[in-house]
């Protein structure tokens, strides 16, 4: 047999709740219940009413620069929801905010982020997860090395790391699939694919069809998954969940999104993509998907609505005091995080504010201290 | 003549330079339809062809390693990162590969490429984006080191950067990238690498900087008292430093303050200092003094003008050398 197939693959792709809230009952089987999806929704409301606020904070110059979610909802908040609060650990990069208040981190938090504020990555106990990433895709691995930890001690656990299509170009998403995969550590993958890396569409981005099948050559596992839609978004993560637990190997989810607003606030897309293509992908929109599944299985309602709307707007402004009401930060608090226990230079330039050998020893010009 | 901004004067260099040669190519994230994040590719990739001017995938280590295998094969690469933190993934590519191969294979291949990179603080950036780590290039050999301040000199010495035969990291202070217009002659000039420029003479002190701090100096100046003479020199060059401007000054005044936003320890007033020590050590008046950024990481926006090297540091570090 000199020539013979050595290796085939299909990438499957999976879709429960299409664009106009229609269910694919059978495939919903043993996924969210009606109270959950109800959960989510107004989770999901919620999210889309800080990013709103997120946005006009940076408009009006009380914010630095800021990525809005809006349109990755559902990838964020399916997947988290199907993570295990406390228990697994989730290693975002910036556009998942659902997910990472879903496991406990104070809403605030991400708005002193961007505000400037290292406080705002100050997690709590108990909340396991690590700040958002700003270096793209660096956290990938860092999310595979915590990921071999558990399995090195045995823990029940396993790990989600997130980053975009963009992400996928670094050597680092590379390794970290590797690693994952050699160590079989309980690590998933999840791809929001946004369609867009700032300016760049993931046509010139990649020669690869799919994000999906950069998983084979790791002999990972993976799915492409309609990134809008919460049921299959849920299940394909809950699944490759409980598969890293049990020893089952590594999952790639690409989940299929769309980033509706700009990269971020210091972006313009409409200097590189087409205004038709943003109309399409609102259609898409997972809030309004979800919504008609929930009115029309009677769970919904106007009145529901305008009461979340005023719920929302009241969690999210009591944020944004907190927020904008923490005190400032000290001059000292350049300095005190930066070990354990600070090097006596160090304490010198904390001290006296001053880098200057004179500045910090007044009486070696014999000045008057 | 044009009234340009830094950024224009660099996007007008580039331009020029693609005119004149056919081997420059500009590649990097977002620098082609969006023409850079920072607009200094604005309208390349419209006059000179995804081609020549390329949005790349997302990969630091990539850009930079086929940049050195571009310009191996003869082209002239212009690689931009996005920002100086992102040099993190390249950081192998360039000064285990870029700045070496000269020497490794004798002269046989060489890497003349210039990588374009914003740096510093002070435009309320998120983490990553607001770095200083001109001296840990520097101490690379075989890798050239420039920081222009100026729309002038951006462009004379982006050209030059892109005409010379070896690596060169091309520093540009995004904090005053639209500070102010200067005249820019249109027709193509060079400013050597490797020449300070005196910005202000004077007789009492040198003060040596580069970057955006070169405006805080002047800032500083105007508030020290009117009989104070600053002589205020701006590197421009990092590597090779030009010492013989330094020693010349610092002979003359006798006293010297070398700022910058870098952390202080091993940062690139170190070796202006030391310079200074062994060319001018009997002028010496007063101990060098280094007034520079914290020896801590960055901090977030909230306190980055706590951590830069302001006017009233400065003075002060001007008036304490003096009274020494
Ligand atoms: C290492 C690194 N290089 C470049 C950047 C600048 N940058 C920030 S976001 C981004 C695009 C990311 O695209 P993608 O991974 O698809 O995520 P998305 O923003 O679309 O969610 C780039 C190039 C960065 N933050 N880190
Ligand atoms: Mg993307």
């Amino acid at each position: 047999m000199p020539k013979q197939v050595v290796y085939e693959a299909k990438i499957e792709y999976l879709q429960i709740l299409d664009e106009n809230g229609k269910l694919d009952e059978e495939l919903a089987q043993d996924t969210l219940t009606d109270e959950q999806v109800v959960f989510l929704y107004e989770h999901m409301v919620t999210c889309r009413h800080y990013d709103e606020i997120a946005f006009k904070l940076q408009r009006s110059g009380r914010m630095g620069t800021y990525p809005q979610n809006k349109g990755q909802e559902a990838a964020a908040a399916g997947s988290g929801f199907a993570a295990r609060k406390g228990q697994d650990f989730l290693v975002p990069c910036y556009r998942e905010n659902a997910a990472l208040f879903l496991h406990g981190l104070p809403m605030q938090n991400i708005l002193l982020h961007w505000m400037g504020d290292e406080r705002g990555n100050l997690i709590p106990e108990g909340v396991r997860q690590t700040p958002i990433a700003i270096p793209i895709g660096t956290q990938m691995l860092h999310a595979a090395g915590i990921a071999w930890a558990y399995k090195i001690r045995k823990e029940d656990k396993a790990v989600i790391t997130y980053f975009g299509d963009g992400a996928t170009s670094e050597g680092d998403f590379h390794e970290a699939m590797n690693f994952a995969t050699v160590m079989n550590a309980p690590c998933v993958f999840f791809c929001q694919n946004n369609q867009w890396a700032i300016s760049v569409p993931r046509e010139i981005q990649m020669a690869s069809e799919t994000v999906a099948q950069k998983a084979l050559a790791y002999g990972a596992q993976c799915i492409q998954v309609d990134g809008n839609d919460l049921f299959a978004v849920y299940k394909a993560t809950r699944e490759a969940l409980e598969r890293a637990r049990g020893g089952g190997g590594v999952t790639l989810i690409e989940a299929m999104t769309y980033r509706l607003g700009d990269h971020t606030t210091a972006d313009d897309a409409r200097r590189y993509r087409d205004e038709k293509e943003v109309e399409a992908w609102k259609a898409r929109d997972p809030l309004i998907r979800t919504r008609k599944y929930l009115e029309a299985r009677g769970l919904w309602d106007d009145d529901k609505q305008s009461k979340l709307e005023a719920k929302a707007k009241a969690v999210v402004s009591e944020v944004v005091k907190a927020a904008e009401g923490i005190e400032a930060p000290t001059f000292e608090d350049i300095f005190d995080h930066t070990f354990a226990e600070l090097p006596d230079e160090l304490v010198r330039q904390r001290d006296t504010g001053r880098t200057s050998s004179i500045g910090q020893h007044p009486e070696q010009a014999g000045l008057r201290v | 003549m044009a009234n340009l901004f830094i950024v224009q004067a660099i996007n007008l260099a580039l331009a020029q330079e693609m005119e004149a040669d056919d081997r420059v190519v500009v590649l990097g994230e977002d620098v082609g339809k969006n023409g850079g994040v920072f607009r200094a590719t604005e309208g390349l990739q419209a006059r000179f062809g995804d081609e020549r001017v390329v949005d790349t995938p997302l990969a630091e280590s990539g850009i930079m390693g086929t940049s050195v295998g571009l310009a191996m094969a003869g082209m002239r690469p212009v690689p931009e990162i996005q920002f100086e933190g992102f040099l993190g993934p390249a950081y192998d590519q360039l000064v285990n590969h870029a700045a070496r191969f000269r020497t490794r294979t004798r002269g046989s291949i060489t890497i003349p490429l210039t990588v374009r990179v914003p740096v510093g603080g002070g435009i309320h950036a998120p983490e990553l984006h607001s770095d200083s780590p001109e001296a840990i290039y520097a101490h690379h050999p075989g890798l050239k080191v420039v920081m222009p301040t100026t729309p002038y000199d951006a462009k004379g010495m982006l050209i030059s950067a892109i005409r010379d035969p070896d690596p060169v990291v091309f520093f540009e202070p995004k904090r005053v990238y639209r500070a102010f217009r200067e005249e820019v002659p249109e027709d193509e000039y060079t400013v050597p690498i490797g020449k300070a420029k005196v910005v202000n003479e004077g007789s009492d002190i040198t003060v040596v900087t580069w970057g955006a701090t070169v405006f805080e100096c002047l800032k500083a100046l105007d508030e020290l008292p009117e009989d104070v003479s600053v002589e205020l020199i701006d590197l421009r060059t990092i590597y090779p430093v030009d010492v013989d401007t330094i020693a010349e000054s610092v002979e003359k005044t006798g006293r010297a303050v070398i700022v910058h936003e870098a952390p202080k320890t091993c940062g690139f007033g170190a070796e202006v200092a030391t310079l200074i020590q062994e060319r001018c050590f009997l002028h010496l008046e007063a101990p060098v003094q280094r007034v520079a950024g914290f020896d801590t990481v960055m901090p977030y926006y909230k306190l980055e003008l706590d951590y830069l090297p302001d006017a009233d540091r400065i003075g002060k570090g001007i008036t304490e050398c003096l009274s020494y």
